[in-house]
């Protein structure tokens, strides 16, 4: 039964990350990298954990989503679309100036809950939104993607202290560890070792994954969603590019579509083959 | 039609040739230096060249602690996110009164497809308004080589240097030599003046063409100087062509058209009437598409120039 909804989940990713493909193909540009990175683990969240319907995008009880790496908007846009948020055939207009689907993610597409784009400012975001679910006596789960290059934001820091201090149980971050940013590795342009130590010792409950596991994927978002005594980061250990063979762990793709009709197909043909 | 080129790639090119003679110079970038091109000078100078990762706030403390240490910096990263910086720069750089060059990219419509949240159009206004700042938009890529020495040879305090990711046209010839507040006058005319920022001089001269069609002589002077401001060329203008029009890549609140407004009305008033982005976010789409979808393309400034010249419409909306 659980084997079987993996093998559906992975379907569904397979669907997300072609659109991906597609709609930076099109655009001539966008952040396919990133976007891949984190397929697996949007796909889990919106086709399983969290409590969100297409229907009734702004009901206040609804569980929330903050891409705080907004570049990784072909990523959450076709997530969207193929959740039923709109239309997936609106995709291919991406980043176009008749179309509604900003570059960076953008606030008037349904089922976004913010526009982001410039990094470090999501996880503010969800301690606010997390804050006025306590006051309204709802228990909603917010969830913040992060980049792990994004991280070095101080703000993501300050943000970090105010999630400790307010014992947010219902923010639950999620951390794309893809190691790479736009000028290279992260371990060479702001190393940081420890990861989950520093977290820890900013006071949040840490778990650590493979971010392309669906079953670690699974059993850390409902240990997060259960655990009370405070906010909860989980590093996912992903590869930029997942998917897409010559994208994978180059930081080359961070920001740039497939560079010819034959990259573009050579994608396709990778997302076509057997699922492992 | 001119030949375009890129003032980031100019930029660094040239900061990596400036940092061959001026061992002084060091530059730092918040993980955009391949975008802004100060990789350029990274490879050449590894130990004066400083990626600060994703923290635009720690560059700019950092760049203030090395300029007060005798060291000359530039720092880079895309003009939108240097103004999160904003506190760091009033308090610790222009407080200060540093040695520090604050060489921004991707400014303005033109970063194009990335869209809204990076098209920053307010940037040349907020640093306009920090004391001891002082502000520069190049026209092209020879101005861009030329403010460069400017600034290396001539200058101890903090400047802000407004560059993009499209190549602009090349307007100047190459022995030109940027001259602190001094503007360009690249046609005369005696009916009225475009003051332009930027890749707008060659939008208004191509829109001073099509005026000539409709019998109107249009001045078009390159305002690459924001601050200090042109000020003998602003008045000159009002008394000799009496209209003044003023476009930009910018918002018309606190750019050129607000500059340009200040000095007429305490100088010498005259209509102004500004071509720029009306209080709005931009939007992701191609960025010559972008010029015609927020008004500020050539008809734009064809259509406001008439208006002006003939003073229809001085009260009403101009966009
Ligand atoms: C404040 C800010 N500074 C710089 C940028 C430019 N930028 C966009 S993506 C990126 C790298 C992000 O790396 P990471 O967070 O690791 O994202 P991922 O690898 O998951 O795509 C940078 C520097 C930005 N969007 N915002």
């Amino acid at each position: 039964m659980e084997q079987q909804n993996i093998a559906e989940l992975k379907k569904i990713a397979r669907i997300i990350r072609k659109h991906v493909i597609e709609m930076v193909y099109e655009a001539k540009s966008g952040h396919p990298g990133g976007s891949l990175s984190i397929t697996d683990i949007l796909t889990v969240l919106y086709f399983r954990e969290m409590n969100i319907d297409p229907a009734d995008p702004n009901n206040p009880e609804r569980d929330r989503l903050i891409m705080s790496k907004g570049h990784a908007s072909p990523g959450l846009y076709a997530t969207l679309a193929v959740k039923g948020f709109f239309p997936e055939d609106l995709l291919t207009g991406f980043r176009k100036i008749n179309s509604k689907l900003e570059g960076h993610v953008h606030r008037g597409i349904p089922g976004v809950e913010a526009s982001t784009g410039s990094l470090g400012q999501g996880l503010g975001i969800g301690v606010g939104m997390c804050l006025a679910g306590r006051l309204d006596n709802r228990d909603y789960k917010v969830f913040v993607i992060l980049g792990d290059g994004e991280i070095e934001e101080g703000n993501i820091w300050e943000s970090l202290m105010a999630g400790n201090k307010y014992r947010l149980s219902n923010l639950i971050a999620i951390l794309d560890r893809n190691e790479i940013q736009l000028d290279g590795f992260t371990r060479d342009i702001m190393p940081m070792p420890d990861l989950s130590e520093r977290f820890r010792s900013f006071g949040w409950n840490v778990l650590e994954i493979d971010g392309h596991n669906y079953e670690e994927i699974i059993s850390s978002i409902e240990t997060a969603k259960k655990h009370k005594d405070g906010p909860t980061i989980i590093i996912a250990n992903t590869v930029k590019g997942k998917g897409v063979s010559y994208m994978e762990h180059n930081p080359k793709y961070h920001g740039a579509p497939p560079a010819s009709q034959e990259e573009y197909e050579r994608a396709i043909a990778d997302l076509s083959g057997d699922l492992q | 039609m001119n030949k375009t080129e890129s003032l980031r790639e100019a930029y660094g090119e040239k900061i990596r040739e400036i940092g061959q003679r001026n061992r002084d110079v060091v530059v730092m970038d918040a993980d955009l230096s391949s975008s802004t091109k100060t990789a350029i000078f990274g490879k050449e100078f590894p130990e004066r060249f400083f990626n600060m990762g994703i923290s635009e706030q720690s560059m700019i403390t950092a760049a203030a602690g090395l300029a007060l240490s005798g060291k000359k910096v530039f720092a880079s990263t895309f003009a939108v996110f240097l103004t999160r910086t904003y506190e760091q720069l009033r308090q610790s750089v222009c407080y200060n009164n540093l040695d520090v060059k604050l060489v921004v990219t991707h400014a303005g419509l033109t970063v194009g497809e990335d869209g809204a949240t990076h098209q920053i159009v307010e940037d040349v206004g907020i640093m306009s308004g920090l004391p001891n700042m002082k502000v520069i938009v190049p026209v092209d890529s020879i101005e861009t080589r030329s403010v460069l020495d400017f600034l290396v040879e001539k200058t101890k305090t903090p400047y802000y240097v407004r560059l993009t990711r499209e190549k602009f046209p090349v307007l100047n010839q190459p022995d030109y030599m940027y001259k602190p507040g001094k503007s360009v006058t690249f046609k005369d005319g005696s009916d009225i003046t475009i003051f332009g920022m930027g890749v707008m001089v060659s939008y208004a001269l191509d829109a001073a063409k099509e005026l000539k069609n409709r019998g109107i002589d249009a001045r078009v002077v390159n305002m690459s100087s924001i601050k200090p401001v042109d000020r003998y060329e602003i008045v000159k203008a009002a008394r000799e062509t009496g209209r003044i029009v003023t476009v930009e890549e910018h918002s018309i609140f606190n750019g050129l058209g607000s500059r340009v407004a200040e000095v007429t009305s305490e100088e010498y008033p005259v209509p102004v009437f500004r071509v720029g982005m009306q209080d709005t976010f931009g939007k992701s789409g191609k960025s010559w598409e972008l010029f015609d979808y927020f008004h500020i393309g050539v008809n734009d400034i064809v259509r406001t120039s008439e208006q002006c010249f003939r003073e229809e419409k001085r009260y009403e909306n101009i966009s």
